[in-house]
């Protein structure tokens, strides 16, 4: 570092100045095409009717703070994670318990279900992420198959299968994501940018190719090629950490859910945020969104043990659901959009329909 | 709840908490004499406490400044009391807002939470030693727990705790006893919200510390830079559309889906989740012989959702070998299960990709340009997940810009809007809905489904491999 410095510092104030000067530039391109607002284009569309969302199930068998779910494939089913190391996989519809992991850590902070719904990955503070094959004996005893997958050096935020049960793709505390074959735990794709902990992912509906978003802690949204490792964009409009990126149904957009208690939504084609979904009494950071199937609801989860409906056109909030005690820390539409399901660390999973 | 990890992962760093500026502020307006809450001063057992306020007159100047309603109010106003800015006088180890007379004081900025300064164990080992002091026996198990803990980890300073306590305790003896009320439940409300009580929530219990400090500034030297600027310069290159293009084609979205969204239309015959008949999964099922209406209609907005719903797959799988262009999709099929499958059947599922599909002469010979083929037939000379990329858009785009539509205009498609379903919608009157929340059919489990797909994929394949001739003369030989 000394030798470096001997270089004087002018060199080091001409690169910056020459990146001061393209991130004017790029701004400039940005304003040339940006002929139009969100609520300009949202005018002409029908605003939405009254909602009436009600909890519709409540998952209890936690015995801790419940920190990550999702759903399986077959529209009812999901599995979640919890602090307490326990893994469960539930059949929401009937509330019943199928199968149940523990893991050899606490604090399972992602855990994601297998396209195929024969199998689940979790992971969190034991660095990896592991893949349990599910069986259709309930006696069976999980932990015996399990497979480590994924080795990062610190804690496992997120991660998630790709279009196959072969492949996952993890994100991690210590600021990278990466890329995994499942058969034979390989590195396939390592992906650097993030300055801090990353804490969340969601890969890209197929048709648009191999894309993937994340956010972390160093207030930056990244979308990245999964085939390069190279970062494609960035966005850093966020005054806090990103807790949350989740995808626009038809890939050209994302909303990210950040500790500034704010939601925003980014253009990717347009390659700029278009909208922010806040309000003066919102104060807490929210936590987890998702989109509803046609992609005009956005709904959040906050810190503050509530869950705030969106219209994603308009930028209203159409509804505000309370029910959980304690903060929601993740939030999940059901693949066919008939409901979703909130976990919060009051131990319980709600199902809203 | 445990005082250290075992192993120390390196994280050091407590999340950031960007509420607690607006909620100082916030807090401090509450304060206010003039426009602030009224506060009075209130009989506790037998001292006189000052500046008590009540639940319900928080609620009240939170719902009418924020403009919010009673229940919004009051999620704000248990957020301030979860994070220690406000603290109740009685059934203290409650950290909510209660909407009625119970009494309540503000905290003193001494005891706000700081996203710098953590709530050190010294300083709680110090504060349970003093309450030992004054009296025996007043510790609940869990501070015990915790005393016996900190006593394990701390030993090596506890002489040290000891006369700290010991020297807290004499000075508090010396204030008036007002005083000395006041800043004992201000104290024991700083670490009921730092060290809570179990079944208490408290919002600092903020969960697992995060590994690289969030307000360290990255180091600024030549790579920083130089990476800003290459990643400029990219990003100034990419191709970006005007706004109305892209918001447009956003808004195309929401309105083609509005109506098959069950949260804006509902869906026929119901929402499961709301009655409790799952008719609408069974109605919807992989292989169903006769799709619904509207199902038939969604394979019809894109291509991608076509080939999304296995059913429609299948549809359009009949349409193309009525045509006799089944091989494009085969291809397709082909090169997404190399790209997704395991890093081991790469080479294998390239071999057997290039004898049928790209060979001269192969059986299932796709159709594509002669820079393309030439390209992917080099790749395949080293094959990788990515070798078919190539070719595997081009067959798409055709498919998609050609195949499809005249599939849209077929026969097959048309036939199948036909026959399509239209399920009446279901009319429960409540004591049928109560029948069905007995009655919730457990549905297939996934794993059986899967083996069943397998099975098929394996005759499928089987199916349609090239005929081996030798296999075919030598049989007809052996009959001779």
């Amino acid at each position: 570092m000394a030798a470096q410095e001997v270089q004087p510092s002018e060199t080091i104030a001409k690169l910056k100045s020459e990146s001061e000067a393209l991130k004017t530039k790029l701004e400039e391109e940005r304003a040339k095409l940006h002929d139009v607002e969100l609520h300009q284009v949202a005018e002409k569309v029908d605003p939405l009717g009254q909602f009436v969302m009600k909890t519709r199930r409540t998952l209890k068998g936690h015995g801790n703070k419940v920190l990550c779910m999702d759903w399986c494939k077959d529209k009812r089913r999901i599995v979640s994670s919890s602090q307490d190391g326990k893994v469960i996989v539930w059949d929401a519809f009937t509330t019943n318990k199928e199968h149940a992991v523990t893991m050899p850590c606490t604090w399972v902070m992602a855990c994601a279900y297998a396209p195929s719904g024969c199998a689940v990955a979790c992971g969190g503070l034991d660095n990896k992420c592991s893949v349990y094959p599910l069986s259709l004996d309930k006696n069976e005893n999980l932990a015996a198959k399990k497979k480590s997958v994924a080795m990062h050096t610190n804690y496992l935020s997120a991660c998630s299968f790709t279009n196959s049960d072969m492949q996952i793709l993890t994100s991690s505390g210590d600021g990278t994501c990466a890329l995994w074959d499942v058969e034979s735990g390989q590195l396939l794709q390592s992906f650097h940018g993030h300055a801090a902990d990353v804490l969340c992912l969601d890969l890209a509906p197929s048709e648009t190719g191999n894309t993937f978003v994340s956010g972390g802690c160093d207030k930056k949204a990244n979308v990245w090629d999964m085939r390069s490792g190279q970062c494609i964009q960035s966005f850093e409009t966020h005054e806090s950490d990103i807790n949350s990126v989740r995808y626009y149904p038809s890939g050209d957009a994302f909303a990210s859910g950040s500790d500034d208690a704010t939601c925003r939504l980014y253009d990717l084609r347009a390659d700029r945020e278009v909208a922010i979904y806040s309000k003066e009494s919102i104060i807490f950071g929210a936590s987890s969104v998702d989109f509803s199937l046609s992609g005009r609801l956005l709904f959040g989860g906050y810190n503050d043990y509530t869950i705030n409906v969106w219209d994603v056109l308009k930028g209203t909030r159409v509804s505000i659901l309370f029910g959980h005690e304690n903060r929601v820390s993740t939030l999940r539409v059901s693949p066919d959009g008939t409901a979703f399901c909130s976990g919060s660390w009051d131990h319980t999973l709600r199902v809203w329909a | 709840m445990t005082i250290k990890f075992i192993r120390d992962h390196g994280q050091h760093y407590r999340p950031r908490m960007a509420c607690l500026a607006k909620v100082e502020a916030m807090v401090l307006e509450m304060q206010d004499s003039k426009s602030g809450v009224k506060s009075s001063e209130q009989k506790l057992n037998i001292t006189s406490i000052p500046h008590v306020v009540t639940g319900q007159d928080i609620l009240a100047w939170i719902a009418n400044h924020m403009k919010v309603d009673a229940q919004e109010a009051q999620t704000i106003g248990t957020m301030l009391v979860a994070y220690g800015f406000i603290y109740p006088l009685q059934d203290h180890k409650k950290l909510i807002l209660k909407p009625d007379v119970s009494l309540y004081r503000f905290q003193t900025p001494y005891f706000w939470p700081v996203q710098k300064w953590k709530a050190d164990n010294t300083d709680y080992a110090i504060y349970l030693a003093k309450r030992n002091i004054r009296k025996k026996g007043t510790l609940d198990v869990y501070e015990q727990e915790y005393y016996k803990n900190l006593h394990k980890w701390l030993n090596h300073k506890w002489d040290f705790i000891v006369m700290q306590a010991k020297e807290q305790y004499r000075a508090g003896k010396e204030r008036n006893k007002a005083d000395r009320v006041v800043f004992d439940c201000q104290e024991r409300a700083y670490w009921i919200v730092h060290r809570p009580p179990p079944r208490t929530h408290s919002a600092m219990d903020y969960g697992v510390d995060r590994l690289i400090d969030p307000n360290a500034e990255e180091n600024k030297t030549f790579d920083y830079y130089r990476r800003i600027i290459i990643f400029t310069q990219q990003a100034i290159m990419r191709s970006k559309v005007k706004s109305t293009v892209s918001l447009g084609a956003i808004l195309k979205h929401m309105t083609t889906y509005k109506d098959h969204d069950p949260f804006l239309a509902p869906c026929l015959p119901s929402n499961p989740w709301q009655t409790d008949d799952s008719s609408y999964w069974d109605l919807n099922m992989r292989n169903v012989e006769i799709p619904t209406k509207m199902r038939v209609e969604r394979w019809s907005f894109s291509f991608f959702e076509l080939l999304n719903d296995p059913r429609g797959r299948t549809d359009f799988k009949v349409f193309l070998k009525k045509e006799f262009s089944g091989e494009n999709l085969a291809f397709w099929e082909a090169a997404e299960e190399m790209k997704w499958g395991t890093a081991s059947s790469i080479s294998e599922k390239a071999q057997t990709i290039f004898k049928t599909f790209l060979a001269p002469g192969a059986p299932r010979w796709i159709n594509i340009d002669g820079r393309t083929m030439g390209l992917t037939v080099k790749g395949l000379e080293h094959p990788h997940r990515y070798v078919l990329d190539a070719a595997q858009t081009h067959i798409f785009m055709l498919m998609k810009k050609d195949t499809f539509y005249r599939y849209l205009k077929s026969p097959v498609y048309k036939d199948i809007q036909k026959k399509a379903l239209s399920p009446a919608p279901h009319n429960f009157t409540p004591s049928q809905l109560e029948q069905n929340a007995q009655n919730r059919k457990p549905g297939i489990n996934p794993i059986i489904i899967w083996q069943q797909e397998e099975e098929e994929r394996a005759k499928a394949a089987a199916a349609a491999g090239p005929i081996d001739i030798k296999k075919l003369m030598a049989s007809k030989l052996d009959r001779k």
